[in-house]
């Protein structure tokens, strides 16, 4: 496994465990914009996080080798 | 009754869409056209077609409901441990089963394995198993069916004639429209409700005065202020959940639908906006969930939080039947809908509930995929479609279709479980424990079906083993109940909504398990021939 490999795989992992936020576990405080409790709001952001990830996985471990550049159908 | 009238509009405009829309000639004269949509299906369709499919009753009523009773919890349990899990999954896994489609003109998974590991009974095995996990979750949009209509018709349409609807309008677009008529539907399901879920958030929440308040009153209470946190639900079973999205690609309407993108391309901003389209659908779901706790005004959800302190307090004594009922008032599985029926005007309740309605029948395109497993996995397997040609293959599948709605619409009728406790206790964790087969498949050259095979007995062994203790035990009302311990851990508990091994969920141990035996056992055991390995993964 190359280095970016390894770099990539170790960041998603990390990505994963931010997921056990055990620090917000008990409380409701701050509530961000005024309504909605930390632990809530965390895992909002968390799920936004993953999406600007998985952007840098799609550009940066994308399986080129798999696809064999031909396409059946019609587009839709 | 205006909602069900909507309701009914909204699954007319569904018949048209999956039968007559979107129909191109020629398509369903083959087996690939039905099934798979001629593998020719674009970035757009591929995206929300696919998240509709995995984004079932489950996602809306499910996660509102277990928002209402566990709080907050709810959205980091599935949503967001989903956000990343399920796109990286389709980014190692879906691009993989795509590529194996191609090249070498799969539909199902189970022909990928039996083509990859040389094996016959091993895969009809694996069918068998797959096939049997997906019957709940089929039942899950049979039973999200009847209860939205029931809740929208306040009662006129009774449980049972809106099951039987939700289930004849499925049955005909899927028999009729294949794969691309349900591609269509899934679509056109996910955008209404992506469309809808945000006028319902901003009138429940005009509603209710504000979310500011009514998370006020929610900490004002002290039976309540808890669901603004996590302390319903410990750590273990919270890390256990962040397993249950593997179940995702083991889904065979999942894996089968990565076989239908027109190019490995379309995957990209599938992978990429996947966490958005989960954050704009769950993250209202589980907020509105839980806010609901502070609207007391309404009769029933004072009725519910009645019911659910009965059951969260001494209340051992109370009979079976009598406690079976006390859970059934206290469910939230249509808190959403009670909620609009009170704030939003008759017409917009209408046509969110519509919203709703799109959201709860998703059960198309599992229906769909059992279709296909069963014509090629054991018609075209065992020769069948050879024999009597693709004409027959396609009406085999479609026979099949119908065999399969009436037997979930049947079973739905006499399934009393929760949406959500229905869905997590089997399905996921089964689906969840398959997927160290595909990876083995697909990225090991070691794994040997001697190993997968091991794997799959013991996921059988394992969802068999926790239904029968789950059936011979009762749940417990209060705390869980120690049935087999080792000095002070609990190693296996009855709790009120299931069973933990030594406090983490069965999907844990499930899936380590599944995955040690297929790399133990493909160790020892003969390998595929060399040919095949060099068609999956090149010369060494």
């Amino acid at each position: 496994m190359d280095a970016r490999r390894v770099i990539l795989t170790a960041c998603t992992l990390i990505l994963f465990a931010l997921h056990q936020d055990f620090w917000n576990w008990r409380t409701a405080y701050p509530l961000v914009f005024g309504f909605l409790p930390i632990g809530l709001a965390y895992h909002a952001a968390y799920t936004l996080a993953a999406a600007a990830w998985l952007a840098v996985l799609v550009q940066w471990a994308w399986p080129d080798h798999l696809d064999d550049g031909h396409e059946r159908g019609s587009h839709e | 009754m205006t909602a069900a009238l909507f309701a009914g509009l909204y699954l007319a405009a569904v018949l048209y869409i999956g039968v007559f829309a979107f129909r191109r000639g020629g398509a369903g004269q083959s087996a690939e056209g039905y099934f798979l949509a001629g593998r020719s299906l674009g970035g757009f369709v591929f995206l929300f077609s696919l998240f509709g499919t995995h984004m079932t009753a489950f996602a809306i009523l499910g996660s509102s409901g277990h928002a209402f009773s566990n709080g907050i919890v709810t959205y980091g349990l599935m949503a967001s441990s989903s956000a990343l899990v399920v796109p990286v999954l389709l980014l190692t896994l879906g691009t993989r089963l795509w590529s194996a489609g191609r090249r070498f003109g799969h539909f199902t998974p189970v022909q990928i394995f039996r083509d990859r590991w040389e094996c016959n009974h091993t895969g009809t095995l694996i069918f068998l198993l797959q096939a049997a996990l997906l019957l709940p979750y089929i039942l899950i949009g049979m039973i999200g069916g009847g209860t939205v209509l029931r809740t929208l018709s306040a009662g006129v349409i009774p449980y049972w004639a809106g099951s039987g609807l939700v289930a004849v309008v499925i049955m005909i677009y899927v028999i009729f429209g294949g794969m691309r008529g349900t591609a269509w539907v899934n679509t056109f399901q996910t955008l209404l409700f992506l469309a809808f879920g945000a006028a319902a958030v901003a009138v429940i929440g005009r509603g209710m005065g504000g979310f500011e308040q009514a998370v006020s009153t929610l900490l004002a209470d002290p039976s309540l202020a808890g669901l603004l946190t996590r302390e319903r639900v410990s750590p273990e079973i919270f890390f256990s959940y962040a397993f249950l999205p593997l179940s995702a690609i083991a889904f065979p309407h999942i894996s089968i639908f990565c076989m239908t993108a027109r190019r490995m391309r379309q995957f990209k901003w599938t992978v990429i906006l996947y966490p958005v389209c989960i954050l704009l659908i769950w993250l209202p779901c589980v907020f509105l969930g839980v806010a609901a706790n502070s609207a007391r005004e309404i009769p029933r959800i004072r009725e519910k939080q009645t019911a659910r302190a009965l059951l969260a307090g001494p209340a051992a004594w109370l009979p079976a039947a009598e406690a079976a009922q006390t859970r059934s008032r206290a469910s939230g599985d249509d808190v959403l809908v009670v909620l609009l029926d009170h704030y939003a005007p008759a017409w917009l309740a209408g046509l969110l509930g519509a919203g709703i309605m799109a959201a709860v029948m998703a059960s198309d395109s599992q229906i769909l995929a059992l279709s296909t497993m069963f014509t090629e996995d054991i018609f075209a397997w065992y020769g069948h479609a050879e024999r009597y040609g693709a004409r027959a293959q396609i009406a085999t599948g479609r026979i099949f279709v119908f065999a399969v709605t009436a037997t979930a619409y049947l079973i739905a009728l006499r399934v009393p479980a929760g949406i959500f406790e229905l869905a997590g206790q089997y399905a996921f964790a089964g689906f969840s424990a398959l997927v160290p087969l595909y990876v083995g498949a697909l990225y090991w050259r070691g794994s040997t079906k001697y190993g997968a095979l091991a794997s799959v007995l013991w996921v059988m062994a394992a969802v068999a083993g926790i239904a029968w203790f789950q059936a011979a035990t009762p749940a417990p009302m209060g705390p869980p109940v120690a049935y087999f311990s080792l000095g002070e851990l609990a190693l296996l508990q009855r709790t009120a909504s299931g069973t933990t091994i030594a406090g983490y969920l069965p999907v844990l141990p499930m899936t380590l398990v599944s995955a040690l035996l297929l790399w133990l056992v493909s160790r020892v055991t003969p390998k595929p021939s060399e040919a095949t390995l060099t068609r999956y993964f090149g010369r060494r």
